[in-house]
């Protein structure tokens, strides 16, 4: 079962939450806080919550989506949760490379690489 | 126009300007794209423009003018098949750019914001910041060779 949101799809896979990005382009500064309250929403429903950011479909983003994944990656710690990355295309896993945030978010090349990494 | 756009002759860039809102900042960048692609510029230098036009863009919105929708914010360009050259020009107090701190310090590298600038230098091959920091220059080069 899917949910389908202004900008993101949410759907499970066993226990991890799978959210797919609705959009090409993560820029606008609107549709990331919309995103941001969306995601922060089901972060505080879940205790230890297993999430997958799944940007297969993403083509472009900016220094703003950056910041947003920054502020979900503290509250899914904060609930005890995990959160991986995967499907980023080369030129933007380049803009995790230049921030050194490749080092901070666990990514995986694609989603069933890291839902078995979730175990 | 009259004149050729000459990348290194600021007077024939092209100019367009826009009150202070991230929706109006969007507006300038279908033309660039269309001139961008129409001079032969690949996927990869296209994605570096874009960003780099995007963060400066928002920079001059929301850290420049502060979104007072009664300043502006002056985009001119010259996109030649050699390079392309942008300078965003805002309204605001100006900043210090060598006092932006490092994003990516092991102190600096969990806060959400401050990567605009880091990102801009890296995918240009120049970046100047004129007039206190209220206008910035930056420069890509068609032939990439990052």
């Amino acid at each position: 079962m899917s949910e389908q949101r202004s900008h993101i799809m949410i759907r499970r896979a066993g226990d991890v939450f799978v959210v797919d990005f609705a959009d090409r382009k993560i820029l606008d500064e609107l549709v990331i806080n919309e995103i941001s309250e969306e995601l922060t929403a089901l972060i505080s429903q879940h205790s230890g919550i297993r999430l997958l950011l799944n940007f297969e479909h993403v083509e472009h983003m900016t220094s703003a989506a950056l910041g947003m994944l920054i502020t979900l990656r503290q509250k899914v710690q904060e609930a005890g949760g995990t959160l991986k990355l995967a499907g980023i295309i080369p030129q933007i896993y380049e803009v995790f490379k230049i921030t050194r945030l490749n080092h901070v978010f666990e990514i995986h090349d694609n989603q069933s690489g890291a839902l078995a990494a979730f175990g | 126009m009259t004149h050729p756009v000459d990348p290194d002759n600021e007077s024939t860039y092209a100019a367009v300007e826009f009150p202070s809102s991230l929706e109006e900042a969007k507006k300038p960048e279908a033309d660039i794209l269309r001139e961008l692609r129409r001079c032969g510029y690949d996927n990869e230098v296209i994605f570096a423009i874009k960003l780099t036009l995007e963060e400066s863009l928002t920079n001059a919105v929301k850290h420049g003018n502060r979104c007072d929708p009664t300043k502006r914010v002056a985009v001119r360009y010259a996109i030649t098949p050699e390079k392309a050259c942008f300078i965003i020009r805002d309204e605001g107090p100006g900043f210090d750019p060598d006092q932006i701190p490092d994003p990516t310090t092991p102190e600096r590298i969990a806060v959400p914001s401050g990567r605009g600038i880091l990102l801009m230098r890296a995918y240009m091959d120049r970046v100047e910041f004129r007039d206190n920091g209220r206008e910035v220059f930056f420069m890509k080069r068609r032939e990439c060779c990052r």
